[in-house]
């Protein structure tokens, strides 16, 4: 099974070689070096005419990606840390998410901005959050998240070849070198993937095989996607709890045109039990929102309602206290069994 | 695009540039606009004489205060009104407003600086596609204040991209004076990213012109990026009766920096009065039919 980094790798390659507007900028990506998390690797030594290493100047190339995206090209640019998201702020908002909506959709905007986000790896403050619910519910802008039961590379592929739109694509650092899970491994599960027309991002429901039925429903994106669906062995091996797992690539736009709100609303309709999962911070994240959507579609039908997600705190460097901090396994496994 | 124009001509463009702009700052009181409005009052030479140098295809870039580059570019005065009205006849359909215009191959932002490093990479682009096509960016010194300008300028310079950066010095940034906002020089700014740099100090539409159109020259056969500072007087307010200078020097100002006085004098009495009524006529008309026209459905 290739990792999830090997599969963004391919999905870059394949994106570049089948389409010759597609143009690479970042940080230290060229070989050898590949970019901080390698995703990039051999990109600058097969297209080096079309692979551009910058300064460190990240609102830059964001706005150079959105004047090439502009003109008619399909530039791919790479925020080394999605910390540094921050610094592209104004770009994203009043000019990349902002200019097919505000000239009357006379110009398309297909740029692919790709961060790492995420914690687990000791890195501190600045260089370990999830920070893509910033961005969530902004106009003009998709938002997806890898995940490893999704090829995502072709996910990446899809959306630098086939977007009209800007696209922020949040990879989470410690998914990198997760394997893409196949069936064999999925064997366990019946996984179904539900991808709406007009659509490219998919969204997977997970059950056990076999499992009666469900009493619960997890959501989750991103690496927490893979801490959920342990925690759903966990739950069913240790306390004969069952569940289901809704996983989206797709975190924004919400509403119809992601799969999510209607893969997630057939769920619920049989557990009645809503956990929402992310690691980002508790208040007023991605949870919030898939809760109050929830609420409104069954009202005085949900029976429990719940989130985990990280403490509203800076993310500790030190290992005890960062694991402290970010929602795990047993956090899971703790707010399911206070569900039921 | 306007073709290479003669001494009636750019005074034309400048004139309906002046009409436009001051029929705009006379009826907003009236409620015939909506929103807000930066006028180029005073500075009209700048656009007209680095945009007659402009070839079919060529980029422009421009800010807050972007009616006079959009009619010297070519645009319609009718579509402008509209916008500034918020019809859906407007040049985006009255979603965009005063600030915010994107026609052919132009395009405008309200957040000063945003547009720098969106023009290099759309020069960058047309250098990648090989169409031979120049961007034009305005900025003004306010714009200076931000810093992604200087990433822009930084990754212009090191990756050769096709664009001329024009720097509208009015020295006064809505109502702070350049004093208070701009350490050191504007030309070491451009210098120091290895960018070469003029510099002008006038309000004369053939001397602006004329530089204009070596700059432009140069750029299209050594590449770029280039910079070009024009000092120029902001006749009018920021935007709509904020204006906090002295009204002695600022009518000192007027009298001695006005592009159509000094374009003016070399036209006959009659050629102005012609060109004058007719540019009259042309705004009147184009005011009226934008009033006419049909607010878009939401």
């Amino acid at each position: 099974m290739p990792t999830v980094l090997e599969s963004l790798n391919r999905g870059l390659h394949q994106a570049f070689a089948q389409d010759p507007r597609v143009y690479f900028i970042g940080e230290d990506i060229l070989d050898p070096y590949s970019g901080a998390f390698k995703v990039s690797k051999g990109l600058s030594s097969k297209y080096p005419g079309r692979v551009g290493t910058s300064p460190v100047s990240e609102a830059a190339i964001a706005g150079i990606g959105a004047g090439m995206a502009l003109r008619g090209l399909r530039p791919v640019v790479e925020i080394m840390f999605g910390d540094f998201s921050a610094l592209i702020a104004d770009q994203l908002i009043n000019s990349i998410a902002k200019f097919p909506g505000m000239y009357n959709e006379q110009v398309e905007m297909p740029l692919v901005i790709r961060t790492p986000m995420g914690g687990r790896r000791g890195y501190g403050p600045t260089h370990s959050q999830t920070l893509e619910k910033l961005y969530l519910g902004l106009p003009g802008l998709r938002t997806l998240a890898a995940n490893n039961l999704a090829d995502p590379g072709e996910l990446l592929r899809k959306a630098i070849l086939e977007d009209t739109g800007p696209v922020l694509f949040i990879e989470n650092k410690v998914l990198y070198l997760q394997p893409v899970l196949d069936n064999k491994a999925l064997k366990d599960f019946e996984v179904e993937m539900h991808t709406p027309e007009g659509n490219y991002a998919p969204t997977h429901t997970l059950r056990l095989r076999g499992a009666p039925s469900p009493l619960l429903t997890l959501t989750a994106y991103g690496y927490m996607a893979e801490l959920a669906r342990q925690a759903m062995l966990r739950l069913a091996f240790e306390s004969e709890l069952f569940c289901e797992l809704v996983v989206p690539s797709q975190l924004s736009p919400f509403g119809p045109q992601g799969a999510l709100e209607v893969v997630l609303h057939h769920s619920i309709q049989r557990t009645s039990r809503l956990l929402a999962i992310e690691e980002g911070t508790y208040t007023l994240g991605w949870g919030a929102e898939v809760l109050a959507r929830a609420a409104q579609v069954f009202p005085g039908q949900l029976k429990a309602a719940r989130r985990v997600a990280a403490a509203d705190k800076p993310i500790p460097a030190s290992a005890p206290l960062e694991d402290a901090a970010l929602p795990s396994v047993q956090d899971i496994v703790d707010a399911a069994q206070r569900m039921v | 695009m306007p073709a290479m124009l003669d001494d009636a001509g750019l005074y034309r463009q400048l004139c309906r540039i002046r009409h436009f702009e001051q029929t705009v700052l006379d009826a907003f009181p009236k409620g015939i606009f909506y929103g807000t409005t930066h006028t180029y009052l005073g500075q009209e030479a700048n656009a007209v004489g680095v945009l007659s140098h402009l070839k079919k295809g060529d980029l422009v870039f421009s800010n807050h205060r972007c009616h006079g580059h959009f009619i010297a570019y070519g645009g319609d005065l009718r579509a402008l009104f509209a916008e500034l009205m918020g019809k859906a006849t407007g040049v985006c359909g009255g979603l965009g407003g005063s600030q915010h215009l994107h026609w052919k191959d132009f395009y405008s932002n309200g957040v000063l600086g945003s547009t720098a490093p969106v023009a290099v990479g759309a020069a960058l682009a047309e250098k990648a596609k090989g169409s031979k096509a120049t961007t034009v960016i305005f900025l003004g010194d306010g714009a200076l204040g931000e810093g992604v300008v200087y990433e822009s300028l930084n990754i212009a310079s090191l990756w050769k991209a096709p664009i001329l950066f024009v720097l509208e010095n009015n020295h006064i940034a809505q109502t702070t004076p350049i004093e208070l906002a701009l350490a050191g020089d504007i030309p070491t700014r451009f210098a120091a990213f290895g960018i070469p740099v003029r510099a002008l100090d006038t309000s004369d539409v053939q001397e602006t012109s004329s530089v204009a159109g070596e700059e432009m020259n140069t750029l299209r056969k050594n590449g770029g990026p280039r910079a070009l500072i024009l000092n120029t007087v902001r006749f009018g307010p920021h935007s709509k009766g904020d204006d906090t200078r002295n009204e002695k020097t600022m009518a000192k100002l007027r009298s001695r920096r006005d592009p159509l006085k000094i374009h003016g004098a070399r036209l006959t009495a009659k050629q102005i009065r012609n060109i004058e009524a007719e540019v009259k006529v042309e705004v009147a008309a184009a005011l009226k039919q934008a009033q006419a026209d049909p607010l878009p459905t939401p």
